[in-house]
């Protein structure tokens, strides 16, 4: 159920998770935001419609939107809106709290998203060809025989590498994403 | 050459891989320009758009542990050629200043690796940032030694060197690689989608969504007769170059539109061997373009004379 009203209102969560999110409650709803996205014919809701969502405390409805799942980060929204509501890391926000709660069942981008942090934690470096076959061979296993193509190309111009490359401090890195993990779970994931 | 010009660099993981040739063109033009730059040691991966949709506060403490580091090295300025680790280093400093309760977390999760970082001690920069503004057009303009005449080219900024607002150039409707290519002595179009998106991850997403954007992309550039597209971004580059194939099967289409870094081309009007630019790693031949370059520059095309007000079709004058 959701939890709605009252002390825990996920319209004050959503804003509370976002650096300047305070600026949603300014929402004219103009719909500048959506004629605006490149990816709005494949959206659920407009983010404009989103936004209305949000304000009546629709967790439900919002976390199992696509909608925040098909923001490419493109910014058109951000620098056009007319109350400089931070849009796409709001995006950002609501992707982070579907996945917590793990919400939006056909989350290919969610596993996309986990998969290639997976590599940076493990490596400090992205790690294309790696990234490639564990996300495709868990989603898309006949694409991976089109994509085998492309990738053969790109190995013989040596634009992929056969293995990761790994930062020399590892340990440093990890320890400080540990620190940082254990310091987001201490606030529910606000940042 | 002047040593006054001296970044931080920060190459990020594509230009090790998938944008290679942008990783070398840019340090032999940099090299010819006098910009001296430094990669930073041991910098890891910014988490392009992945790692804030799943964990914010470690996605701020991956970026800026670059940052940290670039600080230690004693710079006061980084040059990020990738318009996604461009954004994400900058965004991370601004909002570590501007949120002081994200930058002391932040700082706290450094500690634990034995860094810190004060924000507003780096300024980020985006390579094209640094060479029209640092270097200028007229130092560009010196150095010129093979004009690129007669090559119409179409400049594709895509959307995060710009936006959201990173205070060099217009956020809709940029121009500074247009004067620099015009500098180089190519032909500019004018096409209306510059500043749209190239799909970004969308291509590992959903091919229905990627192909549409990539695909309106080309077309705009087909329309107006460019011999190539150039980027300054490896995810735009590869989205454009690498899916072009799909984009043709998808839509029935016969585009090949060679997809190239403005480093790869500014190296070539100055003379540099194609070689040392990285030239030929593009999936979609660069050489039909190239070979269109002339010595001459061409015609000027004779200003057509405005008809007269009176000579056009009014309506109630039949």
């Amino acid at each position: 159920m959701t939890e709605t009203r009252g002390g825990d209102r996920f319209f004050d969560r959503v804003v509370a998770a976002t650096p300047g999110g305070e600026k949603l409650a300014l929402c004219l709803q103009c719909g500048t935001c959506g004629g605006s996205c490149p990816s709005g014919p494949d959206m659920d809701h407009t983010p404009r419609q989103l936004f209305a969502m949000i304000a009546a405390d629709m967790e439900e409805e919002v976390l199992n939107s696509n909608t925040p799942w098909y923001c490419v980060s493109c910014y058109y929204c951000t620098v056009r809106c007319p109350q400089q509501i931070p849009i796409t890391d709001i995006m950002y926000t609501l992707k982070r709290m579907a996945v917590q709660k793990g919400k939006f069942k056909e989350a290919e981008a969610a596993d996309f998203s986990k998969t290639f942090i997976g590599m940076v934690e493990l490596y400090g470096r992205s790690f294309e060809l790696g990234l490639a076959t564990r996300y495709h061979l868990a989603h898309h296993p006949l694409k991976m025989i089109q994509m085998s193509g492309m990738g053969l190309k790109m190995l013989q111009r040596g634009r992929m590498a056969l293995r990761p490359e790994k930062i020399k401090r590892l340990d440093q890195l990890q320890a400080i994403l540990e620190k940082a993990k254990q310091l987001s779970a201490q606030t529910g994931g606000a940042a | 050459m002047s040593t006054d010009k001296k970044y931080a660099y920060y190459p990020g993981c594509s230009l090790t891989a998938t944008a290679v040739a942008y990783d070398i063109s840019t340090k032999a033009v940099c090299d010819a320009l006098g910009i001296e730059i430094k990669e930073i040691d041991d910098w890891n991966c910014c988490g392009a758009t992945e790692y804030f949709a799943i964990n914010a506060l470690p996605a701020y403490a991956l970026v800026a542990r670059n940052l940290a580091l670039a600080q230690d090295e004693g710079h006061s300025q980084v040059i990020a050629p990738c318009s996604a680790c461009f954004l994400n280093l900058r965004k991370t400093d601004e909002y570590m200043g501007k949120y002081p309760d994200l930058g002391q977390k932040v700082n706290q999760a450094l500690a634990a690796g034995k860094l810190h970082y004060d924000p507003g001690s780096l300024r980020v920069r985006h390579l094209l940032d640094v060479v029209v503004n640092d270097v200028g057009l007229d130092k560009v303009e010196s150095l010129v030694k093979k004009p690129l005449y007669n090559l119409r080219l179409a400049p594709y900024y895509g959307c995060m060197i710009v936006r959201p607002d990173s205070g060099f150039d217009n956020v809709e409707y940029p121009t500074s690689m247009d004067e620099l290519l015009r500098t180089l002595g190519a032909i500019v179009v004018d096409y209306p989608v510059k500043t749209q998106c190239c799909g970004g991850h969308m291509t590992q997403i959903s091919d229905d969504t990627a192909l549409d954007l990539i695909g309106r992309l080309l077309r705009s550039a087909a329309e107006y007769q460019a011999d190539a597209i150039v980027c300054l971004c490896p995810m735009c580059q590869l989205n454009l170059d690498a899916y072009q194939d799909d984009v043709n099967r998808k839509y029935g289409t016969d585009y090949k539109i060679p997809v190239l870094y403005f480093t790869q081309l500014m190296g070539l009007a100055f003379g540099i061997p194609e070689k040392k630019l990285g030239f030929g790693k593009e999936m979609v031949s660069a050489k039909p373009a190239l070979a269109k370059i002339t010595a001459e520059p061409p015609p000027k095309k004779k200003r057509r004379v405005r008809r007269p007000k009176e000579a056009l079709p009014m309506p109630g004058q039949e």
